[in-house]
């Protein structure tokens, strides 16, 4: 089987129920994708398949050999950091950093879907949604953190997002 | 997990060919398949990957309703201007659902088919008779919160989980399958599920290797709002604890189309016609309001945790209702 994750081409022969996330940790090295709960329900395995966000704990590996997979390694590197892995670290958006790649690789793929016109649950007008910090909470929500540094996890995506202080806090109301 | 054969399938007619084991199953998002794989609650001994197959087109209809393939991802469906325009229900509903990662994978034909998540079913250490035909269910006398309602048996009280199917059933919304035997047919939504009755292992009427292959929306009613509201315990990623899909017009200050759908209170998305005979032709009053709540929860009845299920069923209806029709 062969895979492209980071723009390099890898190959290896792992067992047929491997999932992405294990193809990643177990056989490529590639640890930066975190294993919280396996199940997507916590979001730190987060990947970008075709510039896509999904839950690399619930693919199978077999299933995606012919997309272009995208890790926390491929996004940036300690000397060469991407503006969201940078705006975590000037934020403190961690404390722990377990969730940290799932949470970076996340935002990444939100603030790409914000510029498609994707809406989410709290967009009062559907067609038009616009970014702020409770449709930031609310787009984030499949990735938790144990630490609770949400607060600086929104400053954060905020700041990359070249949100200012009232964009930030325009509110709307919630439906339901 | 079990292990598995897989295979591929480039076209839906493949993709029947490929059900050829005993236990063949689809894969589409898999985030509920595979789930329930890790857990050796589903033990599949193929896969058929259906996730390329050409069906992710959201397609325009003659009568102006949408014909929507069974791999559109939910994110994308619930994002589709045409929706948004005319559906609103149904993006709403997909929006309060999962997370956005989950629905950037997750298709329209395996939400429809997505399990109930009634915990027993997930522990293969407790009785289940959804799970294992004849063991028991666990629910009664255990963690039932999250279930059932309304329609249960004394076989199981589990609930369908999914937001989306509430408003395609809001919306009589119809599903194409390819049958094994190459034969295509027209379900409608309402004629799709089952109750749990004495055989809970059976959800839908599907036949084994039937592919969802479409969903079609007939045209939306003119000038009716649409909604979605969901109760859950998180503001966020929570499945429902009661949640209401609509349709509702009020003209010359009389209801005069209703179509009501409920998620969280039963072994389907739950719809019933006296509920909307009790508001059409009616003003949008709080009696009007209360004699809807009441043929919706007619027999309804709580198993100790899920008590409270009833009188929050009835205020979200009645506090929804009294939101869209404006009163
Ligand atoms: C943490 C978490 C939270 C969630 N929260 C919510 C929520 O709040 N609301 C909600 O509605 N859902 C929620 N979900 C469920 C999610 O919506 C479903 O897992 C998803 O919709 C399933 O789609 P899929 O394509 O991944 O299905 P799969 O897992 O691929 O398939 C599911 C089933 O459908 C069958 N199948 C799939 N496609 C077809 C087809 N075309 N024809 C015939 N059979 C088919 C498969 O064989 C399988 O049995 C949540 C899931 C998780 C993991
Ligand atoms: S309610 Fe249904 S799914 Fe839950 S334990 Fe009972 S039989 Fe199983
Ligand atoms: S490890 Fe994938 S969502 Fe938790
Ligand atoms: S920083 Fe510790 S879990 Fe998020």
């Amino acid at each position: 089987m062969h895979w492209t994750i980071n723009g390099q081409r890898y190959e290896a022969e792992p067992d047929i129920r491997t999932t992405l996330l294990d193809l990643a940790r177990e056989h490529l090295g590639l640890t930066g994708s975190k294993k919280g709960c396996d199940h997507g329900q916590c979001g730190s395995c987060t990947m970008l398949v075709n510039g896509r966000r999904i839950n690399s704990c619930l693919s199978l590996a077999v299933m995606h050999q012919d997309d272009e997979i995208t890790t926390i390694e491929g996004l940036g590197q300690p000397d060469n950091l991407h503006p969201m892995q940078a705006a975590f670290v000037s934020h403190d958006g961690y404390q722990c950093g377990y969730c940290t790649p799932g949470q970076i690789c996340s935002a990444v793929g939100m603030l790409d879907e914000v510029k498609k016109g994707f809406p989410s649950w709290v967009s009062d007008d559907l067609s038009s949604p616009s970014l702020n910090d409770q449709e930031i909470g609310e787009r984030m929500s499949g990735n938790l953190c144990r630490c609770a540094a949400y607060p600086n996890i929104v400053d954060a995506i905020a700041e990359v997002a070249g949100l200012s202080e009232d964009q930030r806090q325009t509110s709307q109301k919630v439906s339901g | 997990m079990k292990p598995f054969s897989y295979a591929k399938a480039d076209s839906p007619e493949a993709a029947i060919r490929e059900v050829n084991t005993e236990h063949t199953r689809f894969i589409a998002g898999g985030t509920n398949l595979l789930d329930l794989m890790k857990l050796q609650v589903e033990t599949p001994d193929k896969l058929v990957d259906i996730s390329r197959l050409p069906l992710d087109e959201i397609e325009e209809r003659e009568d102006g309703g949408l014909t929507i393939g069974a791999l559109v991802p939910n994110s994308d469906l619930a994002a589709d201007r045409r929706i948004i325009e005319r559906y609103e229900t149904l993006s709403r509903a997909l929006l309060a659902g999962a997370s956005g990662q989950l629905r950037n994978k997750a298709s329209t034909g395996g939400n429809l088919l997505q399990r109930t998540r009634c915990y027993y079913f997930y522990d293969t250490a407790s009785p289940c008779n959804k799970r294992e035909p004849g063991t028991g269910c666990s629910a009664f006398g255990g963690l039932n919160r999250i279930l059932a309602v309304i329609g249960t048996s004394e076989h199981c009280i589990a609930t369908h989980p999914s937001d989306m199917a509430v408003a395609m059933r809001a919306l009589d919304a119809t599903i194409i399958t390819l049958k094994r035997d190459g034969d295509k047919r027209r379900i409608s939504i309402h004629d799709f599920y089952c109750l749990p009755g004495d055989t809970p292992h059976i959800e839908n009427v599907l036949e084994p290797g039937e592919l969802i292959t479409h969903i079609e929306l007939p045209a939306p009613v003119e000038g009716a709002r649409q909604f979605y509201r969901k109760v859950r315990d998180r503001a966020s990623y929570a499945f429902a604890l009661v949640s209401i899909a609509g349709v509702v017009k009020v003209e010359d200050g009389r209801i005069s189309h209703a179509a009501l759908a409920f998620g969280g209170l039963a072994h389907m998305p739950w719809r019933n016609p006296d509920v909307e005979a009790a508001l059409v032709g009616k003003a949008p009053t709080r009696d009007a309001f209360e004699a809807a709540a009441d043929a919706l929860l007619d027999g309804a009845r709580g198993f100790g945790d899920n008590d409270f299920k009833i009188p929050l069923a009835r205020r979200t209806l009645l506090a929804t209702l009294r939101d869209v029709t404006g009163e």
